[in-house]
């Protein structure tokens, strides 16, 4: 046990150590805050500012999306069905099976959703896919925390004529915030992070764009494109990018673990 | 026993799956007293305490035959307000699991799903209950603060306050000191002998001093069946039953 814990932290050190080691020298206070300018994948100047905002607009959008419909269904799981109810675990093993669908097979069906309404690669077929793919994930991790609330905590709400409602919005949420809250952010690195539900469905521009309807670049395509270059500067780009998206994830899960302990403060065991 | 019926069961089957819990009870619980249920474990007395309030509903494969009647209305009619039923009663759970919120929320929580919303109105309200449930004096300084940070059997006396604050009738209880110390024991068996003078209260125990001290009325549940029931002197002193006898003594349990 102990040899694998070394070898997995081993790995992971190397990892973090090459984006460390190989982006920092390209890092510059450009690099965050110019979009690209011309010639920028031959060695020009600028910045990946566009592949940031886009990102993060994205993760963004999606991790709404999902949270609006996700919510709802993990709560429908656990206290509108019942614990033995077959219909709840065909969901849930249809979430699971989602949750491992390649990210590429979300790209090519919010590809063709696109097709089928008429948009074209933008940010809003970006929302619509990663949504695909981090709603499974979020829905999940919710559910995994609504499942272990008290039933006798729900039973106080009834007990003073609280209807379902009242008691799953007043109570079901408020002591699963934490959990909600991390399975939020759990999805929202997911979907900053993916490169290939956002290939053809995005698309890429070097412009910082904020429209919906209008394509956006994001990170993980940037160090694609920058990684593709046969320039070694630009290549070394790619690691500052990667650098720069692992910092923003890092950022999150800092504020996701102060956020669970900010809200969970009320949570009963 | 002069006081008029407040709940009565008729005939109350309750099967769980294939197998039955509670055989064909037949009891008249009267109004503001204390009545026990006593029994050995896994004899029913809390599924019994369940119907009262229809958290019965909430299990999964129950089936219920027979009639509750509250003030006369049966409460298991289809076109019955489960809520409306649910407000008349308070309910103390053998452990305390107060909402996940602040004290002063986890009181005003019922009062405010039943249409009272102005500040100062909730403040007096809140203050009342927790008076009653005499634990004003330990939190009035951070009544902010999470329900889950008081020590348990505070929390058992803020469940009461939550209770007691939409205006029950009923105060159902099942073993409520079982998970308490014996201090914060007391202090719950203080509160139910203020309070029976103004409320109908049910409680289940397994304790059998515990039956003696409080209840004016008992009721002895053994495997489902209804065995006896009356006036606790009765029962304690004089029981009809040679099986009540048994457990009385102590010889069965």
């Amino acid at each position: 046990m102990l040899l694998s814990t070394a070898i997995v932290m081993f790995s992971l050190l190397l990892i973090l150590g090459t984006i460390v080691v190989k982006g920092l020298p390209a890092l510059s206070l450009d690099m965050i805050t110019k979009a690209p300018e011309s010639g920028y994948y031959l060695g020009g100047g600028g910045g990946i500012l566009n592949a940031i905002v886009g990102s993060l607009l994205l993760a963004a959008g999606a991790s709404v999306v999902s949270m609006i419909f996700g919510i709802p269904v993990a709560l429908y799981l656990n206290i509108y069905l019942t614990r033995k109810s077959k219909l709840a675990e065909v969901i849930r093993v249809a979430l699971d099976v989602m949750c491992g669908v390649p990210s590429i097979v979300y790209g090519a069906f919010g590809f063709a959703i696109m097709l089928y309404l008429g948009v074209r690669a933008s940010l809003l077929g970006g929302i619509i896919a990663v949504s695909l793919l981090i709603m499974p994930v979020m829905i999940r991790a919710i559910d995994e925390v609504v499942r272990l609330v008290p039933h006798e905590l729900i039973e106080a709400s009834y007990s003073v004529g609280a209807n379902r409602f009242e008691t799953v919005f007043k109570v079901v949420v408020r002591q699963t915030l934490p959990g909600i809250i991390s399975a939020v952010l759990l999805g929202f690195g997911r979907g900053i992070g993916d490169a290939a539900s956002v290939l053809f469905t995005t698309g890429f521009t070097d412009r910082i764009s904020f429209s919906l309807l209008e394509p956006v670049a994001t990170l993980p395509l940037a160090i694609f494109f920058q990684l593709g270059t046969p320039l070694p500067e630009v290549q070394q780009r790619a690691y500052a990018s990667a650098f720069i998206l692992t910092v923003i994830i890092l950022v999150l899960s800092l504020s996701a673990r102060f956020l669970v302990s900010r809200y969970g403060r009320h949570m009963v065991k | 026993m002069k006081n008029r019926t407040h709940i009565s069961v008729e005939n109350l089957n309750v099967y769980y799956g294939d197998n039955q819990v509670l055989k064909n009870v037949t009891i008249a619980i009267p109004d503001k007293t204390i009545t026990a249920i006593i029994g050995p474990s896994g004899c029913g007395k809390t599924t019994l305490l369940r119907c009262f309030n229809r958290l019965i509903d909430t299990v999964d494969g129950i089936k219920v035959t027979g009639k509750v009647l509250v003030d006369g209305d049966d409460i298991f009619d289809p076109q019955q307000d489960v809520t409306a039923i649910r407000k008349k009663m308070g309910l103390l759970s053998q452990r305390p699991f107060p909402l996940p919120m602040s004290i002063y929320e986890n009181v005003a929580y019922g009062p405010r799903i039943h249409g009272t919303r102005k500040k100062n109105e909730l403040d007096v309200i809140v203050e009342k209950y927790l008076k009653m449930a005499n634990i004003w004096d330990e939190v009035k300084d951070r009544l902010h603060e999470p329900a889950s940070s008081l020590s348990i059997g505070q929390q058992q006396r803020l469940c009461l306050a939550r209770g007691l604050a939409v205006e029950p009738e009923i105060i159902l209880a099942d073993e409520p000191t079982s998970a308490l110390d014996p201090v914060s024991s007391r202090n719950i068996e203080e509160r139910f002998m203020e309070l029976k003078n103004r409320y109908t209260i049910v409680m289940v125990t397994h304790i059998l001093r515990q039956a003696k001290r409080l209840a004016d009325y008992v009721v002895f549940v053994y495997l489902g069946e209804l065995i006896e029931h009356g006036p606790s002197k009765e029962i304690f002193e004089n029981p009809k039953e040679q099986i009540t006898k048994e457990y009385i003594k102590g010889i069965i349990s």
